[in-house]
């Protein structure tokens, strides 16, 4: 089933220039896990490398956070919109990296 | 340090960030840079793209836990950012935020949160007092920031 990945500004230039691209997904997991094989210098801008998503990496299925539905697993149906949107974050000092809850 | 790419601001907004940095001292500031990215607009082949600030988009930091040395943009803010930057026909380039009593310059903590592609400005405020101002992105491997040139044109005279 198609769904519409939306990519943010700072990703297009890893994916071909584009502003979306139509994935066949089951579940967000999917849909992301396509969009990377197909664009592959995204994945590590996305996922950790561990595979988790980054921290600062927010997706939407339809305006809502899939972290309020069954993040990665939350089903998709056919066309469905997924956002990816930054959030943003820094500082001067760098201690406490590791402790910090995110 | 590179100077591979390079960020326009004039004078007027350049002084803006720096007053955003005083005003909230000791605490970070932050904000949206909106302008053009010339890269993005397919320009003419000889010339080198170049990205502009045309106007600022101030945000409230919303680290309260530690505002001293963090600063924090929701997704929230930045779809907000991205909003307004649309109406006045402009995106989203890149992001200012302040160091207080540290000098302009990333940290780690900067880098592992930094998104590729954008401008990230940092205006260094000392005892309350606006210091440096300098300008970087990521690289796209992520491994380090690049300091891109920062271009500052004197204001042209009034009249």
């Amino acid at each position: 089933m198609p769904v519409k990945v939306i990519i943010p500004t700072p990703l297009r230039t890893y994916a071909g220039k584009r502003d979306s691209a139509e994935v066949h997904a089951a579940t967000v997991g999917d849909a992301l896990g396509g969009l990377t094989t197909e664009f592959a210098d995204l994945r590590r801008h996305l996922f950790t490398d561990e595979g988790k998503l980054r921290a600062f990496v927010n997706v939407y299925l339809n305006d809502e956070d899939i972290r309020y539905l069954a993040k990665e697993n939350t089903p998709t149906k056919d066309g469905d919109t997924i956002s990816i949107v930054p959030s943003i974050a820094g500082g001067s000092l760098a201690v406490d990296v590791e402790k910090e809850m995110f | 340090m590179s100077e591979a790419f390079e960020l326009t601001i004039s004078t007027e907004l350049a002084e803006k960030i720096r007053a955003h940095g005083v005003e909230t001292y000791p605490h970070e500031c932050c904000g949206a840079l909106l302008g053009r990215d010339a890269g993005a607009a397919q320009n003419s082949s000889d010339k080198q793209p170049t990205r502009e600030v045309l106007a600022l988009f101030p945000l409230v930091n919303r680290r309260d836990d530690s505002p001293r040395n963090r600063f924090s943009v929701t997704a929230e803010d930045v779809l907000a950012a991205d909003k307004h930057a649309q109406q006045q026909r402009l995106e989203v380039i890149g992001w200012y935020h302040s160091h207080p009593d540290h000098p302009a310059q990333p940290s780690q903590y900067d880098q592992d949160h930094a998104w590729p592609w954008y401008s990230y400005v940092i205006v260094s405020v000392h005892s309350g007092a606006p210091k440096e101002m300098t300008s970087w992105r990521l690289k796209d491997d992520r491994s380090e920031f690049v300091q891109e040139g920062l271009a500052i044109p004197k204001a042209q005279a009034a009249n």
